[in-house]
């Protein structure tokens, strides 16, 4: 799967430098010197207590942010939020049975069954109401994840109303107690993290197939249904085993996150996936860490600002979506542009000086209003240009009013212009597209030509007597006067 | 008002004789969405090894029928057979280039992961993209004259570029049958030629090809049987002799402006 040495190369280092930031965040946040000592206790599971609550959060940062890739691709991360929503009704039915069949009410295993069997209805209704009524996906998770909550809300009342049945601490599922995790939840966890990454891995050319094109798939006959819906029980999972530690409000937060962070840093899917999980893993340990610093601080709340510091670092920094990365791509490629198109207005207008085709064009200083003529530029915009060919050494020594190439500048001026020229005539000769909208066309895909396209072109275009170094250019240069 | 059925002068309607030869056989479909019917009573014969053009306004059905012909919207009423039988037990046989705006392109992945995707049919659950598939994936690649852009992503591709990526996924599906939902919208025209060239191969190779196409001027160059349809299929038959100025009157409706821009085009064929 690892086809491209580069972005294998950047991932690992790039996992690395998130966890010293967080490190580097947290070891600032905390004054003494007591503190420092015990984050890095934490972080490296030194205490009991900690090391297990730390696992789980980790554990649970890495299937979710799996299952989210899936989610998000698939256009339906929204679906976990109704989906967790729709589990609190859930926990007070259970709740409620154990109770009347003499049971220990608040027996978890039956209490996460309760959460997974509303949760599963909940979203079957969200589905139901898309196929059988106009009603989008987004109208109908809103009824589901506001009406059931609201039954949930209701449900917990009633129980706790209750004569002889004690419910104090169900409605601790609204916003997770990380710290009560015990071993059996840990274990549980583990099991649902191996079941979500063996399905991910076995199921990965079928999920993928689905959410880029589920019409196709269904041609070729795969069970989309099927395959969405064992996506669902995936998610369903991780909700269920999420309740408790982040709590049914946040952990969308866990599973859209991680996923939308990673999407800024690779185009690959297979990066993609081990990105998320890394990032997921990477906030629950700091985030379960710090907030067992911060004493008063809900688990899930600091794991999610954790994710949300990843997040904002991957959409500042990322190297495909990234908005600083684009910004910088964006300005070379104008700095290129501009110092190509001053490059051959300069030229052009040489070019211009010199009627007989046979003689070589020789390299003069002109004047600066034939030059801002020559592409309309504005006094200001040359000006720019000029001060950015001069710190390339393109240009020669100020002279008042002129401007004269140096003799590097003339020889890239000569390439640019001759590059240009052979994408004109290839388009002329091989697409059918106007000349007169070739220029404008030529200005742009000249920056990507490279030297095997050159090579290639100048092969193609043998057959058109090139008199020059600089072959002619296949259309009207509107020529400056004066 | 006169039926359009009553004088349809193709003879190849109704139930063929040896229906295991004809890769395609559509008889009394139907499809409606909610309470408007978007296709009525199609029968259509289509013979092995022919480009098929399927031609007919805006909302005529086209890309309807190419996804009734799959499964992929309920029928109505009626049924399809691939060579003889069913859908279900002929995917293998049927390749598919649906609409290029129907999935997004920002997705994560290679232009070779798309193609590679035609191969999961025959590789079946679980089992890996290995190396004879990459392989095959390249070669249709290849054949659609993009094999440099294999590991471009996808979002970096121009329109053209997508659409050959479609097509060159099709190819991986190793087809009989192709459906294609309109090649060559929004092409640039290098595309264009390289689509025809490879439904000439594929057309040389005993491939048929079901394609819906918009521009009525190229029709006779390309296809050398054409399916009119609005709705119903006004005609369908070898392309000279279904290509006339009363069928697209017929097809077209009374769309006056449309026709004497058909009728000067055809004048221009004519020559």
């Amino acid at each position: 799967m690892w086809e491209d040495k580069e972005q294998k190369g950047l991932v690992f280092p790039l996992i690395l430098v998130i966890l010293a930031l967080l490190g580097g965040v947290a070891e600032a946040a905390l004054p003494t010197v007591e503190g420092k000592a015990d984050v890095w206790k934490l972080v490296t599971l030194q205490s009991y207590n900690s090391r297990l609550v730390i696992l789980s959060t980790t554990l649970l940062g890495v299937t979710s942010g799996l299952v989210g890739v899936f989610l998000l691709l698939r256009k339906r991360s929204l679906m976990g939020d109704a989906l967790s929503h729709a589990t609190y009704p859930g926990i007070g039915l259970a709740f409620l049975v154990m109770t009347f069949v003499g049971g220990e009410g608040k027996w978890l295993p039956g209490l996460l069954l309760g959460a997974s069997v509303t949760g599963v209805v909940g979203v079957s209704l969200v589905s139901a109401i898309r196929h059988t009524t106009f009603l989008k996906d987004d109208a109908a998770m809103g009824i589901i994840l506001g009406v059931f909550f609201g039954a949930g809300v209701a449900i917990m009342k009633m129980v706790s109303n209750l004569p002889g049945a004690d419910a104090a601490g169900l409605d601790s599922f609204v916003y997770g107690t990380a710290a009560s995790l015990i071993f059996a939840d840990f274990l549980l966890i583990l099991v649902v993290t191996g079941v979500v990454c063996g399905a991910a891995i076995l199921l990965l050319k079928e999920f993928t197939l689905v959410c880029f094109d589920e019409s196709f798939a269904i041609s070729q006959g795969w069970p989309a249904l099927r395959l969405d819906l064992i996506m669902l029980a995936l998610v369903t999972a991780v909700t269920v085993v999420g309740l408790q530690a982040v709590g049914l409000v946040l952990i969308i937060a866990f599973l859209i996150i991680p996923a939308a962070a990673a999407r800024f840093w690779s185009h690959k899917l297979h990066v993609m996936l081990l990105l998320a999980a890394s990032i997921g893993g990477a906030s629950g340990w700091l985030g379960s860490g710090l907030s067992s610093l911060l004493v008063d601080l809900p688990t899930g709340a600091v794991i999610v600002l954790v994710a949300a510091t990843i997040f904002i670092f991957s959409m500042l920094f990322g190297f495909e979506h990234g908005i600083l990365p684009r910004a910088v791509r964006q300005t070379r490629l104008r700095r290129k542009v501009g110092r190509q198109h001053l490059l051959r207005a300069i030229y052009e207008i040489l070019e211009s000086r010199q009627p007989d085709t046979a003689e070589p064009v020789s390299n003069l200083p002109i004047d600066l209003v034939l030059l801002s003529h020559h592409r309309s530029w504005s006094p200001a915009e040359l000006q720019r240009l000029l001060r950015t060919a001069r710190g390339e050494d393109h240009l020669e020594d100020e002279l008042p009013g002129r401007v004269r190439l140096s003799e590097s500048g003339f020889g890239e001026a000569a390439r640019v212009t001759r590059n240009h020229r052979l994408w004109e005539l290839y388009l002329i000769r091989y697409a059918d597209i106007a000349p007169s909208h070739v220029d404008r066309d030529a200005d742009l895909v000249e920056h990507v030509l490279d030297a095997d396209v050159v090579r290639q072109l100048e092969l193609e275009l043998q057959g058109r007597p090139v008199r020059m170094f600089v072959p002619p250019s296949p259309h009207l240069i509107d020529q400056p006067s004066g | 008002m006169k039926s359009f059925v009553d004088d349809r002068e193709v003879p190849s309607a109704g139930r063929p004789e040896h229906p295991d030869n004809i890769p395609l056989s559509v008889h009394d479909l139907t499809v409606a969405y909610d309470r408007k019917p978007v296709i009525w009573d199609v029968e259509l014969n289509i013979p092995e090894g022919k480009l098929v053009g399927v031609i007919g306004p805006n909302g005529a059905g086209k890309s309807t029928l190419l996804r009734a012909c799959q499964d992929l919207v309920p029928k109505t009423s009626g049924e399809v057979q691939i060579y003889g039988k069913p859908y279900k037990e002929q995917r293998k046989a049927v390749g598919y280039v649906p609409q290029r705006e129907s999935v997004d392109w920002d997705f994560p992945v290679s232009a070779i992961d798309v193609v590679a995707m035609g191969t999961y049919g025959k590789l079946g659950w679980f089992r890996r993209v290995g190396k004879m598939q990459r392989k095959f994936s390249m070669e249709c690649l290849e054949r659609v004259g993009i094999p440099h852009l294999a590991d471009r992503q996808i979002s970096q591709l121009s329109g053209g570029q997508q659409q050959r990526v479609f097509l060159a996924r099709a190819l991986a599906q190793d087809a009989k049958l192709y459906f294609m939902d309109e090649p060559f919208a929004a092409v640039d025209a290098a595309t264009e030629q390289a689509i025809v060239s490879l439904l000439r191969e594929l057309n040389s190779t005993g491939k048929t090809c079901l394609v819906v196409h918009h521009d009525l001027a190229s029709v006779t160059q390309y296809f050398d049987w054409l399916v009119l349809l609005n709705m119903r299929v006004v005609a369908s038959g070898p392309t000279d002799e279904v290509f006339t100025r009363e069928n697209l009157q017929k097809t077209y409706g009374g769309k006056l402006s449309l026709l004497d821009d058909v009728a000067d085009r055809l004048r221009n064929v004519g020559r």
